[in-house]
């Protein structure tokens, strides 16, 4: 589809879940995605376990979802779908019953990717790894704007996961998370605001790739959730921000030219050497 | 280099959000609190007004001025409130606890200052949770995080209440928080005092300034040193020790009392939900 396509809108859909009401926040999730849609928006992507909220604890088991036909909460993502491609964030129980913090690409009426969150952070103010089990992969996947990776909040804190999807070929890393704020000094934006935008952008220039990033704001339990959602370009420049704080849509437009035009000038992706990388991880981890 | 400072813009949106979220989402649209005309009820007063507007506030002021010789609520303290609540326009009231407290105060012969103390917050604690019901608010708490890490309040007293949203600044960051919200600057520049009796200061009974412990407090929570790290970082070394046993000592009064543990699944342990639950 590539060279039909070449500017796609994007809709970054940072909203405030209600904790636990799966229900409220399905209603929630398909008038933002009817609002991306009059937007003339391509894909809308909603926050970290946009269908449930964040601080679950015991409730994740009560909220957990089956990304089938069947299941009547995804049932209706999935007509939402045939118009708009869709990220979403919920609790994913397998057929074996292991609960996951997931995101689901939706398009055409159909699951196109499951990603379950692979790093858990459980540690200071987190306690995923009490509550859910952990991913163990991760898969770049093609859409009809090209090839994709999604990951989860902690995920893009460990580099190696954005490395692997860039090598199995996503020029659009699509991220989203419940990122709690903290960390309050002089400046007018939180520590963790200021680390992750510079994360994400530094993802976007090392890989000349798209970085969206689409947070949760609101505050559950004591906890405030910043938002800040960004795209950031090929050339690690920033095409939107959205406020801090704000529930809101923000959409913006995407030139997929872009993605020619930086790897023309600066081949990062060409020259990428994983022979040595496969190599010398062998070496450390005592492989070969 | 200890640096507390805080950009008051944003911490003030963060709060006001806070509060107004927390209240909202249980159905709530008022609040009120006890404004003894110190620095910390002055702030979640200042705050509260922001985010829902003064007629949605109520300021209570409960003085204790029986006994002459141990009269703890002095009259420029009640004036200090009244300005206060005169320059937002919020809602007020005066509830005199003394008919209330004495009775209790002198049934007994060996009364020590520190229970008639005590006795007097947790009355202030019962007038604000009673007032909450016909004014259909929630009690909004007043506590920082320098009080609350070395567990200067009564338990059930002063601490009791819905929301806290000072709790994570310093004594020094609530000052400066004081500053941006517009509170008058007697009341930022006076000594802070607990008022549980006459010529009492916090500074005079804790036997430190906040200026120091709130550094010293930074960098043995916030910054995770060890004490004996912070004693090569220049702080007395009686001083690191004695700051770490108030913090060790009164830990009981920042989590809920331990549940005896017997079934499968027990509240606190097992039956883990978040307070936001549903909302």
């Amino acid at each position: 589809m590539i060279g039909l396509m070449m500017k796609i809108k994007i809709a970054l859909a940072q909203f405030n879940s209600k904790l636990g009401d799966v229900k409220a926040n399905l209603e929630k999730h398909l008038e933002l995605i009817e609002e991306a849609h009059k937007q003339n928006a391509d894909l809308v992507i909603f926050p970290e376990l946009s269908l449930t909220g964040y601080v679950l604890q015991d409730l994740a088991y009560n909220v957990a979802l089956r990304p089938h036909q069947e299941d009547p909460v995804f049932n209706k993502l999935f007509k939402a779908s045939k118009d708009i491609d869709l990220v979403v964030g919920f609790v994913h129980e397998d057929r074996r019953h292991r609960f996951y913090i997931a995101a689901a690409y939706l398009s055409e009426g159909k699951t196109r990717h499951i990603h379950n969150k692979v790093y858990l952070p459980t540690y200071g103010m987190f306690d995923e790894g009490r509550f859910f089990a952990e991913g163990d992969s991760v898969r770049a996947f093609d859409t009809k704007f090209g090839r994709v990776g999604m990951l989860i909040c902690e995920d893009f804190w460990h580099a190696s996961l954005p490395y692997l999807l860039w090598l199995d070929g996503a020029d659009f890393l699509l991220f989203s998370s419940a990122s709690p704020g903290r960390g309050l000094t002089e400046s007018p934006r939180l520590s963790s605001s200021l680390w992750v935008e510079h994360t994400n952008r530094a993802y976007a220039g090392l890989f000349t790739n798209f970085v969206v990033h689409a947070n949760k704001v609101g505050y559950e339990d004591g906890l405030n959730f910043w938002g800040g959602s960004t795209i950031f370009d090929p050339y690690g420049e920033l095409v939107i921000r959205a406020p801090d704080f704000e529930s809101t849509l923000a959409v913006a437009e995407i030139d997929l030219n872009q993605l020619h035009r930086s790897r023309a000038r600066l081949p990062l992706l060409r020259d990428e050497r994983t022979n040595v990388v496969l190599r010398e991880l062998e070496r450390i981890l005592g492989v070969k | 280099m200890i640096d507390l400072s805080i950009n008051t813009d944003l911490t003030i949106k963060i709060l006001t959000g806070f509060i107004k979220t927390e209240l909202n989402r249980v159905g709530f649209n008022k609040t009120l609190m006890g404004l003894s005309g110190g620095i910390d009820s002055a702030v979640s007063l200042y705050l509260s007004a922001r985010a829902f507007g003064p007629e949605n506030v109520l300021a209570v002021r409960m003085p204790y001025a029986k006994h002459s010789s141990s009269k703890t609520s002095p009259q420029d303290t009640l004036e200090d409130a009244q300005t206060m609540i005169d320059d937002l326009g919020v809602q007020s009231m005066t509830v005199e606890i003394t008919e209330m407290v004495d009775p209790l105060i002198d049934h007994y012969e060996d009364m020590t200052k520190l229970r008639a103390g005590n006795i007097m917050a947790r009355m202030r604690m019962i007038v604000l949770y009673d007032q909450s019901v016909p004014f259909k608010g929630l009690v909004m708490g007043t506590s920082n995080k320098t009080e609350m890490l070395l567990g200067y309040s009564t338990i059930f007293g002063d601490s009791a209440a819905a929301l806290q949203p000072i709790g994570d600044l310093y004594k020094t960051q609530v000052r400066q928080l004081a500053k941006a919200l517009g509170v008058p600057d007697k009341v930022i520049q006076k000594a802070p005092s607990a008022d549980l009796w006459a010529g009492q200061t916090d500074e005079g009974e804790l036997g430190f300034t906040y200026a120091e412990v709130d550094k010293l407090l930074y960098l043995l929570v916030d910054q995770r040193y060890r004490p004996e790290a912070c004693v090569e970082e220049g702080f007395d070394k009686a001083f690191v020790e004695r700051v770490m046993g108030m913090m060790r000592r009164n830990h009981f009064k920042r989590v809920m009392p331990p549940i005896a543990k017997l079934s499968q699944r027990t509240i606190g342990y097992d039956f883990l939900y978040p307070r936001d639950w549903g909302t």
